[in-house]
């Protein structure tokens, strides 16, 4: 059903193998970068490794760890932490219609929830809509299974080697993550995820000048409904 | 490090886990019955792209914490290198990302902040 080099192999392990590649490859990178930030924070190895399981959100996490380093109350922390991750409303949103089928129970979508990211996020977005709605549960879980590994081994690995990589490497890692999105998002297929991908591109940046706290919310809203409604108009006028 | 266990620290690696989750939650509460022909699934594809896009954008042009101290020519310079190596390449990610990532590290290892 999902030939790959002329084998067929089953969705978990095609999302399996999807994964393992730049995919992991990056995340890990990425992950060492967090690890050795968390430990220059004030963090132990292991409330690390559990806040990459736990919030599975890189922005996120490098809000709680760089307030956490300058002491900010408690409170604070968790707001800007959430604020950081808010696009998991958006994102979990627009993936919900391909797994609602295949996963009648609710609590299941709950799981899938949590194991959203920008990685598996994009997997699933490209290639589930031309998958049977059974097959994407099990792609995706295969997909995200080996994303999460790779992180978490990134993160406890990057707190070992804190000491021993210059702050030229950790930037370097860190650097990584943007350059790498912003190439699987160069990629995006489909004129309304072009338009939606190169509106928020401009957006992202003017609206964090008006309000870093609301920045990005308004830029899904208005960037995000602006591509929505620009698509919307040529589907009636061509399509 | 202390002996025992730091519960402030716990408690605010447990609550950042818990307030991200709130987002996510929200989104499976709110999006039980849409289909992926529906105009609501094409808008909130829309929204998640431009939000992920603005992110990647902002992360790059104005970051906050370690990246700043990049200067932004590198940063864009960086990205730049690796958006035209991978459409040269016919889109080729693997060689993107690195042509990216080693004109930056060159950047800020000849060039960069004093470190």
């Amino acid at each position: 059903m999902l030939p790959i080099n002329g084998k067929t192999v089953g969705p978990i392990a095609r999302g399996v193998i999807d994964a393992t590649g730049m995919p992991a490859l990056v995340l890990f990178a990425s992950m060492v970068g967090y690890g050795s930030m968390a430990r220059e924070a004030g963090l132990t190895l292991w409330t690390a490794i559990a806040s990459t399981g736990l919030t599975w959100g890189l922005p996120g996490q490098i809000a709680m760890v760089e307030l956490y380093a300058l002491g900010a109350p408690m409170l604070a922390i968790v707001a800007a932490s959430s604020a950081a991750n808010a696009r998991f409303l958006p994102m979990v949103l627009s993936v919900m219609p391909l797994f609602n089928e295949a996963l009648p129970r609710k609590r299941w979508r709950y799981v899938v929830a949590q194991f959203m990211s920008l990685n598996p996020w994009a997997a699933i977005m490209r290639r589930g809509p031309g998958m049977t709605p059974a097959d994407r549960p099990p792609y995706y879980a295969g997909f995200a299974g080996v994303c999460i590994t790779a992180a978490l081994l990134g993160t406890g690995a990057g707190f070992i080697l804190a000491g021993a990589m210059s702050r030229n490497v950790t930037l370097t890692l860190v650097f990584l993550n943007p350059v790498f999105f912003t190439l699987v998002f160069a990629d995006a297929r489909g004129r309304a995820a072009i338009m939606a991908v190169l509106a928020g591109v401009v957006a992202g940046p003017l609206f964090h000048l008006l309000s870093p706290d609301w920045g990005l919310l308004l830029t899904g809203a208005v960037a995000g409904t602006g591509a929505y409604m620009a698509d919307r108009a040529l589907r009636r006028r061509y399509d | 490090m202390t002996d025992g266990l730091d519960w402030r620290l716990w408690g605010i690696v447990l609550l950042c886990g818990a307030a991200t989750y709130i987002w996510r939650a929200l989104a499976v509460f709110v999006g039980g019955r849409v289909s992926p022909e529906s105009e609501a699934f094409r808008l909130f594809s829309c929204i998640a792209y431009a939000m992920v896009a603005g992110l990647i954008s902002r992360m790059v042009i104005l970051p906050e914490g370690l990246l700043a101290e990049a200067p932004l020519s590198f940063r864009l310079i960086g990205v730049g290198a690796a958006v035209a190596v991978f459409f040269g390449l016919k889109r080729n990610l693997a060689a993107g990302v690195i042509a990216g990532v080693a004109v930056f590290a060159l950047l800020i290892g000849f060039a960069g902040p004093p470190m």
